[in-house]
This record gives structure tokens, C-alpha cells and sequence, in this order.
């Protein structure tokens, strides 16, 4: 029985050349490549997770801007294993999105993106720029109205470009507004376009990893010297190197098996992100973000100050993925190690530190206004009747508290104003209502007669019931000396 | 094959005005929206061939059609009927009842459409999505 085994496999081997095509996988390695070199092995398993999901996903997925959105509730709410595989898709783009991050700062810190290996790096980073496409065409393809919404965002991002700006925006909403012919745009880009080019350089990594080698640990003192590194190397591989297959790529298997698990765990329990409203640009009461992975730069473009903002929206993207290209152009040689190259453990530090922080930010958003503010309560406004009273109804009515916090209640884009009168008195409030303020619109002109008195008289007993210090009692003097 | 991918690109915007109601049906000195429907869509552009728009009666005869896109980055704006202001969820945006930037980081006025009273009948221009140009 073995025999025969063996003879249909060597028949095949010799047709197909089955052992050249798995030759790569049995190359020598260097032996301490451990376990922080799993990263890209991970980053390839969530890949082809996305692409065998995306393919069942494409079986009852209709790209059509009428029924996209159908489709989806199908998928979802219906069809068997629907809900499990939509969350794989997008738990597995999560993961994705997180390896590559992992393997490009782990390339970075180890510098071995450095002689020979610095177009291994480059196309990397082509790859990670494709990934975050990827992420970003896939969150509309959930054709709800937040990707709707997102598609428009887009263009008037793309339509800051100096003289092809409202070109590309035709090209992003697939005409001069959002129509038939959006969707079906995105779906041929994240289904064909940009798969086919990842296939690519995928192939272009892989091929780039086999012909110079996977890097070996950096050694302190130990630089990288391009006239003499291939031949120490070589040396290296021959004197301690192993096969890839399988005395190193068991870690690989280890890890790739339990992101598999995690992902398909997530899919299972947490489920899919929920479908939004129907994706009819009528429906005004849309409030777009972007998908997790692109929370940091929305967060970004609202903390810049705005006259600089449409330099950093297309200037910022450009800048760091030229700086990320180049690295290996200006910084080839010398040390590896990253306790000899501070500036490459300061630069991923602040990189995740920003990064962790914009993404806060995003996320909290405090500078959007909170339409689901309540009216306050009797208990806030601390009155039933008379202008306390109705300056509290005001001050809802109105949208002040769509913008200002009141005891808990409210928004967050303008200053906290729960003890305001400790601060201001009778006047300073008056001016800042009629007039307006950084960030504020006046009111003066909107309100009618008797409306601005009730709102101060509301506003004037937001003040601290118990004050502590005497800073606080001199400013409750000073309002109580205004008053009189 | 490249002019079959780029060519919806350098098609002119249709001119088309469109009915949005009889002009009795809006009170003088409310804000509403109102929805617009492509008159020559895409046959399977379903939902996405309607369009927001807040529209204004200024007077007996005059109307204000606004763009609901927010010329900071075209999140969808808001009416605040008591506030008498436009707010956007995204950013923080407000504008005036008559369109003018109040706060935050707009670097415009709302957009108006065109619009004209025909035979007791609003109507207004095909509505596009405007970009704001602005660096």
C-alpha cells in the first residue's frame, strides 16, 4: 500500500514539481529567529482569512446600491453561519490591520530593514497602505448609512487636492453625487482591484524574504556593514541556520492557530457590527465614523487647528508613507540593535502613544455635539417654576446643552458649565450668550425677549452648593455683588 | 476599458429642476427638510437616488434650498428648530438659519441650491453633493 502511495506521489512530484514549490518553506534560517518573527506569518493567515470569507460572502452579497443593504441583513439575520462569517471578515481585517502593525514596528526595532532587505520593507509598507484600503472600501461595502455617509466624507477629503481635488471626488462618489454607481465602484476596488494587487506583493515579499534570508537578531556592536554582510550571513546560516520547516515555523503554526481561534471566537460571541440605517442620503440624522483602525485620523483632523487642517488631511498621509518608503534609503547600514538606535524605540513609542491617544479621542469624541441630550431634570435645575425653571427648559430647547455639561447631563464640545456662576458673573454671562464666543454662536439675535434673562437666571445658580476655599467664596461674592 | 472606468466622471451634472412640494405646504420662517429624488437615476440606484435638503421659506416668495452636507468634510447637517442653528454630529460644525458659519471648523456657508416657485410649486436644481475646494 505504501509503495503505491509512493509511486502516485513521486508521478505527481515530478508532472507538478510539488517539492520546488514547497522548497522555500524547507530554506535555513538563522536559529534565534524566535518568536518575535511570527508577525507576518500572522498577518498572511488573517489575509487569507479575508480572502476565503470574502469569497463566501460574495456568494449571497449583491453589489447593487438597492440591495446591498438587503443582502446584508440576509447574510446576517437569515442565511446559515451568516452572522459567524461576516464577523470573521471583519474580526479578521481587525487582525490584519493589527499583525501588519506588530510586524512593521517589530522590522523596525529589529532594523532589518536594512542592507539587503530594504525593498522587503518597501513593498511592506505598500502592503500595509493596501491593508488600511482595504479596511476602509470594506466599511462601505457594509452599505448602511454610516458607509454612505463615509463615501461623502471622502470625496470632500479628496476634493481638498489642489486643482484635481472635485475630479477625485467624482471619482470616489462615482458621478457628482452618491448614486447606482458608488457602490458598485468599491465593491470591483475591494473585491478585485486591490486583492489582485496584494496577491502581487505578497508574492514580491515572500520572493524578496526567500532571496536575502530572514533577518537574523540584531547584535549590539554588530553593525550592518553592506560590503561585507552577505558573506557573515552566509557564514552565520551555515555555522548555527536551520530549516524554516519545521524547527522555527512551529511558532508560526502556534500563533497563526490561535489568531485563527481568537478570530472565529470573536465572530462567534461578539458578532458582526450592526447594520446601521438604510443607506438613503435622505435620512439626515446620520452621525458617520469611520471603522476602528481610522478612528485615529478622524480624531486627527479634529484636534488640528482649522487653518492648517487641509494641509495636514493630504499633506499628513503623503509625509508619513513617504517617511516610511524612505527609511530604508536614508538609514541602510550601521547599527541594528535597538539599544544603540534610541531614536527608533522613541519613534514606535510615540508613534503607538499618538496613535492611542488620537484614537481616544475619536472614539470619546468630545468635540461633536450630543444630539441625544436629555432635558434636565427638576432635580438639576433645581426649580419647578419661575425663570430658574425656564431658563433650565432654555437651556435645552435651545441646544446650549447639545455643547455644555451640566451636573453629568449633556455635551462636551463646549466648557463643562455645572459651576459656571463660580466663575463668571451677571454680565460676563449676558456677553457670552448674545455675542458668542470662540467656538460659539451668538444667540443674541434668536432669542426673543425675556428668553436671555431666564437663561442667566438659570445659569447664575449653577455654583458649587458648598465652597471650600476661599478663592471659591470670592468669586461667589463677586457674583453676589454683581447681582445686587 | 480605461474610458469605460473614467468616463461617468466627465459627464456634466444633469440641470434638472426638480418639484419638492407646492409652496403653501411650507410655513414662512420654518426650516424643514425635504427630500430630492434624482429624476434619471441609475435603474438600480434604489434609496441612494434620494437626497436631503433643508429648505427655508424666507417670505411669501422666497426660499432658501441648503445643502445638508457640512462644508467641513460633508457630514450631514442638522436643524435645530428651538436653537434656530445647524449643528453637524461630526465635528461640531453650526451655521445660522440662513447658512452662515456660527462655529467650529466649516470653512464655509452652507451651499444653497438653486431654487424657484413655478405655478405654487417649489423647485430646485438636481442636487449634487458640493465640494468644498479649500486647502
Amino acid at each position: 500500500m505504501i509503495k503505491i502511495f509512493k509511486t502516485i506521489w513521486k508521478w505527481l512530484d515530478d508532472r507538478l514539481g510539488i517539492s520546488v514549490l514547497i522548497s522555500p518553506a524547507l530554506h535555513i534560517a538563522p536559529q534565534d529567529a524566535k518568536w518575535w518573527y511570527v508577525f507576518g506569518s500572522a498577518t498572511l493567515c488573517a489575509f487569507i482569512i479575508q480572502v476565503a470569507s470574502g469569497v463566501a460572502l460574495a456568494f449571497s452579497y449583491i453589489p447593487s446600491s438597492s440591495q446591498a443593504y438587503e443582502t446584508l441583513q440576509f447574510i446576517t439575520n437569515v442565511a446559515p453561519f451568516g452572522r459567524f462569517l461576516r464577523g470573521l471578515h471583519y474580526y479578521g481585517a481587525s487582525a490584519m490591520v493589527l499583525m501588519i502593525g506588530a510586524h512593521m514596528a517589530q522590522t523596525f526595532l529589529f532594523g532589518a530593514y536594512k542592507f539587503p532587505r530594504e525593498m522587503t520593507w518597501t513593498t511592506g509598507i505598500c502592503l500595509l497602505a493596501f491593508t488600511l484600503g482595504m479596511g476602509f472600501t470594506g466599511q462601505l461595502l457594509r452599505w448602511d448609512s454610516t458607509a454612505a455617509w463615509s463615501v461623502v466624507v471622502a470625496a470632500e477629503q479628496a476634493g481638498r487636492v489642489p486643482l484635481i481635488g472635485n475630479w477625485l471626488a467624482q471619482i470616489i462618489l462615482g458621478g457628482t453625487s452618491i448614486g447606482g454607481a458608488t457602490l458598485s465602484r468599491f465593491f470591483a476596488i475591494h473585491v478585485f482591484v486591490l486583492p489582485g494587487i496584494m496577491f502581487a506583493f505578497i508574492g514580491l515579499h515572500l520572493w524578496l524574504v526567500m532571496r536575502h534570508g530572514i533577518s537574523e537578531p540584531p547584535v549590539a556592536g554588530k553593525p550592518v556593514d553592506p560590503a561585507t554582510y552577505r558573506a557573515e550571513y552566509e557564514e552565520l546560516l551555515k555555522k548555527s541556520g536551520k530549516p524554516f520547516w519545521p524547527d522555527l515555523a512551529w511558532r508560526d503554526v502556534v500563533v497563526t492557530t490561535g489568531l485563527v481561534i481568537a478570530i472565529a471566537l470573536a465572530a462567534f460571541f461578539v458578532g458582526p457590527p450592526a447594520l446601521d440605517r438604510p443607506p438613503d442620503p435622505s435620512i439626515l440624522a446620520a452621525d458617520p465614523r469611520p471603522d476602528w483602525y481610522l478612528l485615529w485620523y478622524f480624531g486627527l483632523l479634529s484636534l488640528i487647528p482649522e487653518r492648517i487642517e487641509g494641509y495636514v488631511m493630504i499633506g499628513f498621509p503623503i509625509l508619513i508613507g513617504l517617511c516610511l518608503l524612505f527609511v530604508p534609503i536614508w538609514n541602510h547600514k550601521g547599527e541594528r540593535a535597538a539599544s544603540r538606535r534610541p531614536w527608533a524605540i522613541a519613534s514606535v513609542c510615540l508613534a503607538v502613544i499618538m496613535i492611542g491617544a488620537l484614537w481616544w479621542e475619536g472614539q470619546h469624541s468630545p468635540w461633536s455635539p450630543n444630539f441625544e441630550a436629555q432635558p434636565l431634570t427638576e432635580k438639576v435645575v433645581g426649580a419647578t417654576t419661575g425663570s430658574v425653571f425656564e431658563g433650565g427648559r432654555l437651556f435645552h430647547d435651545k441646544g446650549c446643552l447639545n455643547c455644555h455639561l451640566i451636573q453629568g447631563n449633556g455635551g462636551r464640545r463646549g466648557p463643562e458649565l455645572t459651576y459656571i456662576a463660580d466663575k463668571l458673573t451677571r454680565d460676563n454671562l449676558v456677553i457670552r450668550i448674545v455675542n458668542g464666543g470662540t467656538n460659539m454662536p451668538a444667540y443674541g439675535p434668536s432669542l426673543k425677549p425675556g428668553e436671555l434673562d431666564a437663561l442667566v437666571a438659570f445659569l447664575e445658580t449653577r455654583k458649587r452648593p458648598f465652597p471650600t476655599g476661599a478663592q471659591t467664596n470670592n468669586a461667589a461674592s463677586s457674583v453676589s455683588a454683581t447681582m445686587k | 476599458m480605461v474610458g469605460f472606468i473614467v468616463a461617468p466622471f466627465f459627464r456634466k451634472p444633469p440641470e434638472n429642476w426638480v418639484t419638492i412640494g407646492k409652496s403653501n405646504e411650507f410655513q414662512i420662517g420654518k426650516t424643514v427638510a425635504v427630500t430630492v429624488t434624482d429624476p434619471s437615476p441609475l435603474p438600480w440606484a434604489g434609496v441612494t437616488a434620494k437626497s436631503g435638503v433643508w429648505l427655508r421659506r424666507v417670505s411669501e416668495d422666497s426660499f432658501i434650498a441648503f445643502s445638508a452636507n457640512c462644508t467641513h468634510l460633508g457630514c450631514p447637517v442638522r436643524w435645530l428648530e428651538g436653537a434656530d442653528l445647524f449643528m453637524c454630529p461630526c465635528h461640531g460644525g453650526v451655521y445660522y438659519r440662513d447658512g452662515k458659519v456660527a462655529a467650529g471648523p466649516p470653512p464655509l456657508p452652507l451651499f444653497r441650491y438653486d431654487v424657484r416657485v413655478a405655478d405654487g410649486e417649489v423647485q430646485m436644481k438636481q442636487a449634487i453633493v458640493p465640494i468644498s475646494t479649500t486647502l
